[in-house]
């Protein structure tokens, strides 16, 4: 069996300048903090990330934010990081950041649909409001919805509690988040996780993201505060 | 006056009827779960991935694992689950929440709120919010009545949308206001104040109505 486990910065090493990026977690909870970590430390720029918030300064996709890593924020909240306000009104062009609001159910059935091979969902979120400019409504049986759109990365940055050498992976808590679409969503797809295990000493019973959709396991998560 | 918070949390809580799955907001709106009257249970639903949340955790306790959707720790309940944000967006969107419970800037009489953005000053984001007042079956704005002396309630929300014509119930410190096809109808008011001051408080024009109770 293909060898998946490596060190965070062997897996961030093929992200590049301007590559789209799916992260897991809600306020940081659920986020690979070695992974971002790990990518940090690669520097590479004008990233466009899709995560559920901003995190905050020093957790999750703050680390990204505040490096002046990411160009273009697609999120449903990011009123907790003070630093993307900052960001979206500065005038110095190179560390302008764009901020896409998606309400947040549309937000993970977008996910979803993008790792499902669905050409997008139709929903009644944002119908009559300024989330549904530029959008087709679409009635069915008398009730308008908004046409929506599948969205995919090129990585995925997922947060494992227990994973296992192939990849299948379990999540604690809420930390499961968006993680488990993400892992469906993006061409290469990592998974940090706090215990890496031997194949078969997870019960199939508990496996919430299957090992096919993982290809590289960094071990060495941990439990944060946030 | 006793805390205006804890006069708004305590009479929302009574909307709540046994056995609900609820949703409260950040805020005031969380604060309703400190009202629950006894008999009455109810099933908290946190958008992050519970059904079933309990209290905070107590400090040294914490699973850090395990937040709320104001990213405090908490703690669930015994025959609780977790979920990821697609499942909890589908039990949202698909009608399985009894009551949301939530805070706004604007609301108006046609039922119609703004709470997430006001342009060129604060854009924090909608969250789940958008998702919750469209599904729940019933949505209860939590909030007091006033911007220091500034209306919130009225015939046209000023500031952008959460949702068009979503909106069942207005609980203020003021008063308990329902939202119907005629406009927004005065059912309760508070006893510090009189059906004229709320009127006064209020940017649109309030049906009064013939069984106007006490806000206790």
């Amino acid at each position: 069996m293909k060898n998946k486990i490596m060190t965070a910065d062997e897996a961030v090493a093929r992200i590049k300048e301007g590559d789209s990026i799916m992260v897991g977690g809600f306020m940081a909870c659920g986020s690979p903090e070695i992974l971002l970590d790990a990518l940090v430390r690669r520097n590479v720029k004008h990233l466009t990330v899709i995560c559920n918030d901003a995190g905050v300064p020093g957790r999750g996709v703050g680390k990204l934010i505040t490096n002046g890593q990411v160009k273009t924020l697609i999120a449903s909240h990011v009123g907790l990081n003070p630093e993307v306000a900052k960001r979206m009104n500065t005038d110095v062009e190179e560390d302008k950041l764009e901020c896409i609001l998606v309400p947040q159910g549309t937000l993970a059935e977008r996910v979803r649909a993008g790792g499902a091979g669905l050409g997008g969902f139709l929903t009644p979120t944002g119908v009559g409001t300024i989330v549904a400019e530029n959008k087709q409504v679409i009635n069915v049986d008398g009730k308008d919805y908004l046409l929506e759109r599948p969205l995919r990365a090129d990585h995925a940055l997922l947060r494992g509690t227990v994973t296992d050498k192939f990849g299948n992976t379990t999540y604690n808590g809420t930390t499961r988040t968006f993680n488990p679409m993400m892992a469906t969503a993006a061409d290469y797809v990592i998974v940090g996780t706090c215990e890496v295990v031997e194949i078969g000493q997870i019960d199939p019973n508990n496996v919430v993201t299957s090992g096919i959709f993982i290809d590289a396991i960094v071990g060495g998560e941990e439990q944060w505060q946030i | 006056m006793a805390d205006i918070k804890e006069i708004i949390a305590a009479r929302v809580a009574k909307e709540l009827q046994d056995g609900d799955v609820v949703n409260l907001g950040i805020g005031l709106p969380t604060m309703v779960a400190n009202f629950i009257p006894e008999g009455v249970d109810i099933i908290l639903q946190s958008e992050n991935g519970i059904m079933g949340m309990g209290p905070a955790a107590e400090k040294g306790k914490e699973d850090v694992d395990v937040i709320n959707a104001g990213a405090q720790y908490v703690t669930v309940n015994p025959g609780a689950m977790y979920f990821d944000s697609a499942t909890s967006f589908g039990i949202i969107r698909g009608g399985h929440v009894d009551a949301t419970v939530l805070g706004a800037l604007e609301v108006d009489c046609h039922g119609n709120v703004a709470s997430w953005i006001v342009p060129g000053k604060m854009v924090p984001g909608m969250g789940g919010a958008m998702d919750l007042v469209v599904g729940a079956k019933k949505v209860i704005i939590a909030m007091q009545h006033t911007q220091k002396g500034a209306h919130k309630i009225f015939d046209e929300c000023r500031l952008p949308y959460t949702a068009v014509g979503v909106v069942d119930m207005i609980i203020t410190e003021m008063g308990v206001m329902e939202v119907t096809k005629e406009g927004i109808v005065l059912t309760e008011v508070h006893p510090d104040f009189t059906v004229e001051q709320v009127q006064a408080a209020t940017g649109t024009k309030l049906i009064i109505s013939p069984d106007l109770k006490e806000m206790i």
